[in-house]
């Protein structure tokens, strides 16, 4: 008995209208008609991302990712971790947008044959080969407008002719010879705040994720060590490969060769031991009466727990009820939309004066007959507070060895809201 | 950041990369109007000699095959350019010859010349890509040139190289799976590879191959440990996988001793000593040392003490968790879940759940996971509890799963709140995900008693929703909770009653019926009013709902049959002509059971318990529940169904097996030629074969293979010692006492000595197997033993060894089986069980050896071959230069005779060849017919029982301009006896194989002669100055670049080969190259600093078209050095300075 060949078979792009716009195949060609399934399952879903992620067929699995609108179907044959597909075809999107800036239909039609490429060289038979995109960038190179300047007058292509050398060091994620005039490293510590808040404004839960990004452009081989003002903060943290975990276990501080230019350092969960200080809060009164065609709908936010700093960029969002035909609120600040089609009620609201909070009051007319609605609409929150970690996080120093030169170093803060929900 | 949007701004230039295809037409359909016009001229411009049309064309055609458009007509003018100088062009072609390869099988043989060169380009990358598109083509005729690049790639200097031959054995593997064997070869042999570039690949190479071969790991198991988190991710996670399942067979459970706890406070303790590895190596060891001898139902209650190396993958996977990728910190919470101890897998929970803040796929994945593992280790779970909350915005198929989890990690303390959340569920909008609720509140009840009225209340509540599949899905979980105290809630079958008015679910429907009908003696007077009301609807019921009706009539004419007859038999009537079978069947089934007539059964007794009998409540469980028999994390474990090709993780053993299998040599080196090995060597295993089989029955059989494997010798070496005596066995366990698991190797190198001994002692009298040794023998192999193991050689030992061991040798050739013989003997089998490297320096010791018994090597020995080696470099022109050259005398043995350390190849095995084993080597002398030829030593042996007759060559396959000289033919061997003859063979200077039929008077044997590279050539004599002034020439002669025939590498002596002798042998050893004489440096070369570094240089000529091969190794301080050689030959000069680079680190 012949075992079928593991890992990826085909990759199948498909668009939001279900059209397969690009293909690719690493062993044998798996015939389109395999992605049938695919969109059965698809229309059986009621929304987008319901399409389970891994779907049987008859002879092949199914394993879709959704992003940008975008599904990558990757064809399997036999077992796999699932999870290994997966975060493989997050990567190859990640990749994408790093090479395209962002990564719509448009841009993967526009690029092609880079995209061939690139999906040439990350999987071979199936498994991952060069991931790493320090590694990818210099085999082959981003298309930019300068270079296919220069390519068509010399001649010379976007393809390297050499091994990269980070795939045969210790530091595969960054390359050698590196050179900048100006050597600096940025560091963004970017907290957010998830958080379901109930009827009555107390918390039913609420955590603190952070991330610290990094964009470093440091000539040569710099080695990095990154200390924190209070590390025990950090509760759960994944790394980038660059770090060394050793040296963290033991002194709690972060030494590692970065990557060069754009990438994420360390993410991080940051310890609920004590309760988490949530910066705002939601009047509402959200009403339908049984048998009126009228609902009332108001709202009224506040900044609470801001260590003195603003919120901004709030945007308020929320799936009103099926029964809402149209509405007719007021907002004291921003501009607010409701889509009678889907439903989505959204407020950008801006900043928010803590003198003069901002509110949404009015109406709503609901489908004349049809019974009051269940469920109060729940609302969503974005936010941002600049300038501040709100789990109180700081970086106490970065220091660089290994190069002489001295860099330009900076570091910001920030919270944003992430999946905070207020229940009605 | 600011990177990614500076390609925003980029991206409008960027557009034009595929602007022909796009630009033309927007949609997909345009491309076929025009399509035979645009294929012409795409063909135009692949023929056209512009690099920049050829790449246009080649991004066009790409474009169309991404559409999955077909491009398969154009193969023919695609294929031409398989050899184009420019680089992006080459990798188009490669796309495209990859996809369509397979469909035009015999065009793209003419590609396979341009890879096969590829191969040996000097760029790694080059090679490595060659590789890869040559293993891609799935074509089966190329599967032996595929095979033959994959082995030789398997031992490239490159780690890049090395793992693309890994990531192609799968390819082959699926291609044509009867290479199997000798790709697990390749397998076993790069799983010894010590680069972590290499350990992902070739470990997937493993699980696609062979995954059932888990001895291979064995050897491995450590280093692969130690190297996991340097791996990168995606080889971390096929090789997490993989020790899962190793550990699986290799270990005990962790918590076997779960269930033992109660019987004594005694046990819990030894999950405290669990870190505390020295002790744990000791109490181990002692304890498998009595499990062996116990009965496995004592070993059960000793106290459970984990191996030392299961305790390693443990602590070493770990830091894992840690890691960005999603995949990985997954392959590691399943290793936890399945081989921590209870105790430890909590370690895992706080990883897991930072996943589900992943993107949703990877929640969907983790969230299955933790719904199986949280019904084993709810504990686990518990502090998380709030992340598992669900969001509106959630996707129906998270939402569900996480209601799973929270159903899972319910219980007395913590339900009150889970229930108030799942009040909020219960009003969304979403209705599965509310239907999915009520089920998860039915669970709550009845897992956890003393909220099930509670919950019954609740649901009873929800009786009253406007939505009718709240309703339906609350009346079903009703249903099952009522069953289980029927007696307390009659209000609420009564209230469920009524519901039959409204509800129009089938399902619920149904369900309420069946629930009258079980419960009918609790609600005596509305039941029959049900049935009438039923009665009425009976013909526009769904059959469900109809069945439920017959049924309830039935029960109720039992029961109460006063009121219900007339009713029942309507029913029953109207059933009888149900368009449904099925309910007609009922009918009349039930009509037979209730009604008495005088023709029913005996069965109509019965019919009160048949219909009225208790029923057991129903056990409301999760869809989890046992999954975690599939590996955690799999695909198979997803779908709960197996996927092809899922290996099933298999239950602990009783017993661990052998832990000693995984102690790895002192010194381990992966031999450059598998296939080699030196005559002597050869035939000494045959001579030790009937030793081996009578004192050791286990290991006797794997033996009689010719490649004896690493682990057949390693659990040799376990088991030879286990057998052993009482005596030693003491004193084995007291030397373990000591030894931390660190010094295993040490421990294990002293186990070897023993098992040497031992096997030493036994050969001479069998019979007396336990007999401990003899001192004297023991001394002496100990001695002999020592050096072999250790690798600290020093160069006069190995003379002194090498010049007795010849005069033995001799002596051993012309006379029969001499005294001095066996002892020999004795010592060669000493220092060949225990493994790998005493085996190799074992062969080179013998292989100088063989230099000298030519004369018995050859029994018929043609004029050529008698005379010395160098015979052309006259013997008295080299004394006459050795005084010249003021060379230290030491050196003078290796320049007059390049230490001939011939290697054997095999041409045919004895099996292959029923009984005829042929073996060559190269000769290194010139051929005598033919200068440009290069002799080839053939012997053959014959070892079957009858003659072999008229052995010749027949059929030669060459590649071009190669030539090949047949030696005579062989009329008769008789059985036992051994020939040797010459052939000549002309390789065109190119290491391609020589392939030929090899004859007997009733067989043909395909066979191949390969040479290295360093066998192309002879050795020409030079002065230093003569080689300066050629090599200056050679880098000129081209006018070119500088560096065209100049190949330079930097490199590391290994430590024993930093001396001048070990060099020059080492690399005559490698090359057919004679030494130019030194020391005339400091004339000609006066800028030379004072303590001038030693520069070795060789020369050559290739033996075809006698281009000079100059060779200079300069060595300095801390065995760094540099190696240089200049061929007008730019492949033979780049493989020479591979094969070089090998001999000279290894």
């Amino acid at each position: 008995m012949q075992l079928p060949a593991k890992m990826i078979h085909s990759l199948f792009l498909v668009n939001s209208s279900g059209d397969i716009f690009l293909e690719k195949h690493w062993k044998s060609v798996v015939s389109r008609s395999v992605c049938d399934y695919f969109f059965e399952a698809q229309e059986r879903a009621s929304e987008p991302e319901n399409v389970p992620p891994v779907i049987p067929t008859p002879h092949h699995y199914l394993i879709s990712v959704l992003r940008h609108r975008i599904y990558f179907v990757a064809v399997i044959q036999s077992e796999v971790p699932p999870l290994f597909v997966i975060e493989f075809l997050h990567r190859v999107v990640d990749t994408f947008q790093d090479y395209f800036g962002v990564c719509t239909e448009a841009a993967i039609k526009d690029n092609v044959v880079v995209v061939y490429e690139l999906l040439e060289e990350m999987l071979d038979n199936g498994f991952p080969l060069a991931t790493e995109s320090n590694i990818l960038k210099e085999l082959i190179k981003p298309p930019t407008i300068l270079r296919t300047v220069v390519n068509t007058i010399t001649g010379s292509t976007n393809v390297g002719e050499q091994l990269p050398t980070g795939q045969l060091s210790v530091v595969p994620w960054r390359r050698t010879g590196v050179k900048y005039t100006n050597n600096e490293a940025y560091f963004d510590v970017v907290e957010e705040i998830d958080a379901i808040i109930d009827k009555s404004g107390s918390t039913i839960t609420a955590e603190i994720q952070g991330v610290i990004d990094a964009c470093v452009k440091l000539t040569g081989m710099p080695d990095l060590t990154l200390s924190f003002m209070n590390p025990r903060l950090l509760d759960d943290v994944s790394f980038h490969p660059c770090v060394r975990f050793k040296r963290w276990e033991a002194e709690r501080i972060l030494s590692f060769i970065p990557p060069d230019g754009n990438f994420r350092l360390l993410s991080y969960h940051v310890s609920c031991q004590n309760l988490v200080a949530i910066p705002v809060y939601v009047k509402h009164n959200i009403t339908f009466r049984e048998g009126s065609s009228q609902g009332r709908f108001e709202l009224t936010l506040g900044p609470k727990q801001t260590m003195g700093k603003g919120l901004e960029a709030v945007l308020i969002s929320s799936q009103l009820p099926r029964g809402v035909l149209n509405t007719n609120l007021n907002p004291s600040q921003g501009t607010y939309n409701f889509d009678p089609v889907t439903k989505l009620l959204s407020w950008d609201v801006g900043k928010i004066n803590p003198q003069k909070l901002p509110s949404l009051k009015g109406s709503m007319s609901l489908q004349a007959g049809a019974s009051k609605p269940d469920e109060n609409p729940t609302i969503n929150i974005q936010f941002k507070i600049q300038q501040s970690a709100l789990s109180g996080l700081k970086v106490n120093r970065l220091d660089m060895y290994g190069e002489k030169y001295k860099p330009f170093k900076g570091i910001k803060y920030m919270t944003k809201a992430g999946k905070f929900q207020v229940r009605t | 950041m600011s990177a990614s949007s500076a390609f925003n701004d980029e991206k409008g230039g960027s557009s034009n990369v595929g602007e022909p295809e796009y630009g033309h037409d927007p949609a997909s359909g345009g491309i076929f109007s025009s399509d035979y016009k645009r294929h012409d001229d795409l063909k135009e411009m692949l023929d056209s000699n512009k690099d920049s049309l050829k790449l246009e064309a080649m991004k066009r055609i790409v474009a169309m095959i991404a559409r999955g458009k077909n491009a398969s007509d154009l193969f023919p003018a695609v294929v031409k350019n398989v050899a184009c100088k420019n680089i992006e062009v080459k990798k188009l072609v490669y796309v495209y010859l990859v996809r369509y390869a397979e469909e035009q099988q015999d065009l793209a043989l003419l590609s396979i010349s341009t890879f096969q060169r590829g191969l040996k380009d000097p760029n790694q990358l080059i090679r490595a890509s060659a590789l890869r598109v040559l293993s891609s083509i799935r074509v089966t005729i190329i599967v032996p040139i595929m095979m033959l690049a994959i082995k030789e790639a398997a031992s490239d200097m490159s780690p890049y190289v090395r793992k693309t031959a890994a990531h192609a054995i799968p390819k082959l593997y699926s291609l044509d799976p009867e290479q199997k064997d000798c790709l697990i070869e390749v397998i076993e042999k790069l799983l010894a590879d010590k680069t972590t570039l290499v350990a992902g690949s070739v470990v997937m190479a493993f699980e696609e191959v062979c995954p059932e071969r888990i001895d291979l790991i064995h050897k491995n198991y450590r280093k692969l440990c130690n190297l996991l988190i340097d791996v990168e991710e995606w080889g971390q996670v096929v090789i997490i996988n993989m020790l899962t399942r190793y550990a699986r067979t290799q270990f005990l459970n962790p918590n076997m001793n779960e269930s033992l706890l109660e019987e004594g406070g005694g046990e819990k303790a030894f999950y405290g000593s669990d870190n505390d590895d020295d002790t744990d190596d000791e109490e181990d060891k002692e304890e498998k040392e009595k499990k062996k001898t116990e009965a496995t139902a004592i070993v059960k209650r000793k106290p459970y003490v984990m191996d030392p190396d299961h305790r390693l993958l443990l602590r070493n996977t770990k830091p894992l968790l840690q890691s960005r990728n999603a995949a990985v910190v997954m392959a590691v919470a399943q290793l936890y879940f399945h081989l921590a101890p209870k105790a430890e897998v909590g370690v895992i929970a706080k990883a897991l759940v930072r996943l589900m803040r992943s993107h949703s796929e990877v929640q969907y994945v983790v969230l299955q996971n933790v719904a199986t593992m949280s019904i084993k280790r709810r504990g686990m779970f518990e502090p998380y509890l709030k992340s598992f909350y669900i969001r509106s915005t959630d996707p129906t198929q998270i939402k569900v799963l996480k209601l799973e989890v929270l159903t899972n990690l319910a219980n007395e303390t913590n339900i009150s709140t889970i229930l108030r959340e799942f009040q909020t569920y219960i009003k969304s909008n979403d209705k599965d995900f509310v239907a999915a609720t009520i089920q998860a509140i039915g669970r709550c009840a009845t897992n956890i008693g003393e909220v099930r009225d509670t919950c019954l209340n609740g649901l009873v509540q929800l009786l009253s929703n406007r939505d009718e599949l709240v309703v339906a899905e609350s009346v079903v979980v009703i249903k099952k909770l009522l069953q289980m105290q029927p007696e307390q809630h009659s209000d609420i079958i009564k209230h469920m009653a009524k519901l039959t008015d409204n509800i129009q679910v089938p399902m619920a429907r149904a369900s309420i019926l069946w629930l009258i009908g079980e419960y009918c003696e609790h609600v005596p007077k509305i039941a029959p009013d049900v049935l009438r009301k039923m009665a009425k609807t009976f013909t526009n019921e769904e059959d469900i709902v109809k069945l439920q009706i017959i049924n309830l009539a039935a029960k109720l004419y039992l029961t109460n049959s006063k009121q219900t007859k007339l009713l029942t038999q309507y029913v029953l009537n109207l059933a009888k002509y149900d368009q449904n079978y099925d309910i007609r069947d009922r009918a009349r089934f039930i009509r037979q059971l209730i009604v008495p007539t005088d023709k029913s059964g005996a069965l109509s007794k019965y019919a009160k318990k048949l219909f009225l009998a208790l029923k057991p409540a129903p056990v409301l469980e999760s869809p989890f529940k046992d999954r975690d028999h599939f590996q955690l994390g799999s695909l198979s474990h997803l779908l709960n169904a197996k996927a092809g090709g899922y290996q099933v993780l298999p239950d602990w053993p009783e017993a661990a097996p052998d832990p000693s299998v995984r102690n790895v040599e002192v010194k381990e080196s992966v031999p450059e030629w598998t296939k080699c090995s030196s005559r002597e060597k050869r035939k000494e295993k045959k001579a030790d074969k009937p030793f081996y089989s009578d004192s050791e029955g286990e290991s006797g059989p794997t033996e009689s293979a010719d490649s004896a494997s690493d682990t057949a010798s390693g659990s040799e070496s376990g088991s030879g010692s286990e057998e052993s005596g009482s005596g030693s066995e003491s004193e084995e366990s007291n030397e373990e006492s000591e030894s931390a698991s660190e010094e295993d190797e040490e421990e294990e190198g002293k186990k070897k000595k023993k098992n040497v001994e031992k096997i030493k002692a036994r050969k001479p009298v069998p019979e007396s197997e336990s007999e401990p040794s003899s001192g004297e023998d023991v001394k002496k192999s100990e001695k002999k033993s020592k050096p072999r193991i250790g690798s600290s050689e020093s160069e006069s030992e190995e003379d002194d060894d090498s010049e007795s061991e010849s005069s033995e040798s001799e002596e051993e050739e012309s006379e029969e089986e001499s005294e001095e013989e066996t002892k020999k003997k004795k010592k060669t089998t000493a220092s060949k069980p225990p493994s790998k490297p005493p085996k190799k320096e074992n062969k080179k010791e013998k292989k100088e050896m063989s230099l000298l018994d030519f004369d018995d090597f050859d029994p018929a020995p043609s004029p050529s071959q008698v005379t010395p080696l160098n015979n052309f470099l006259s013997s008295s022109l080299v004394t006459d230069l050795e005084g010249l050259s003021l060379t230290d005398n030491v050196l003078s043995p290796t320049t007059i005779i390049p230490s001939g350390n011939l290697k054997t190849y095999e041409l045919l095995h004895r099996i292959t060849g029923e009984g005829l084993s042929v073996e060559y080597c190269f000769s290194r002398q010139p051929f005598s017919p033919d200068p440009h030829m290069v002799a080839v030593k053939i012997q053959f042996t014959n070892s079957a029982t009858s003659e072999a007759k008229s052995l010749h060559v027949e059929d030669a396959k060459l590649q071009s301009g190669m030539r090949i000289k047949e030696f005579p033919e062989i009329e008769v061997l008789p059985a036992g006896e051994t020939i040797s003859v010459v052939m000549g063979i002309d390789f065109c200077d190119s290491t391609q194989a020589a392939n030929f039929q090899l004859c007997t008077h009733t067989r043909k044997f395909f066979v191949s002669i390969q040479p290295p590279v360093g066998e192309l050539m002879m050795p020409i004599f030079m002065t230093e100055n003569e080689f300066k002034k050629e090599q200056e020439m050679l880098l000129q002669s081209l006018g070119q670049l500088m560096g065209m025939n100049e190949i330079t590498e930097k490199l590391t002596l290994e430590e024993k080969c930093q001396g001048e002798h070990a060099v020059v042998q080492r690399v005559t050893t490698a090359a057919n190259l004679s030494r130019v004489p030194c020391g005339s440096d400091k004339e000609c070369s006066p800028p030379v600093p004072p303590p001038p570094f030693p520069i070795h240089r060789f020369a050559g000529k290739t033996v075809t078209s006698g281009s000079l091969v100059l060779v200079s190794v300069v060595t300095k301080e801390d065995g760094a050095a540099q190696l240089t050689v200049n061929c007008e030959k730019m492949v033979i000069g780049t493989m020479l300075v591979k094969d070089i680079h090998q001999a000279l680190t290894q």
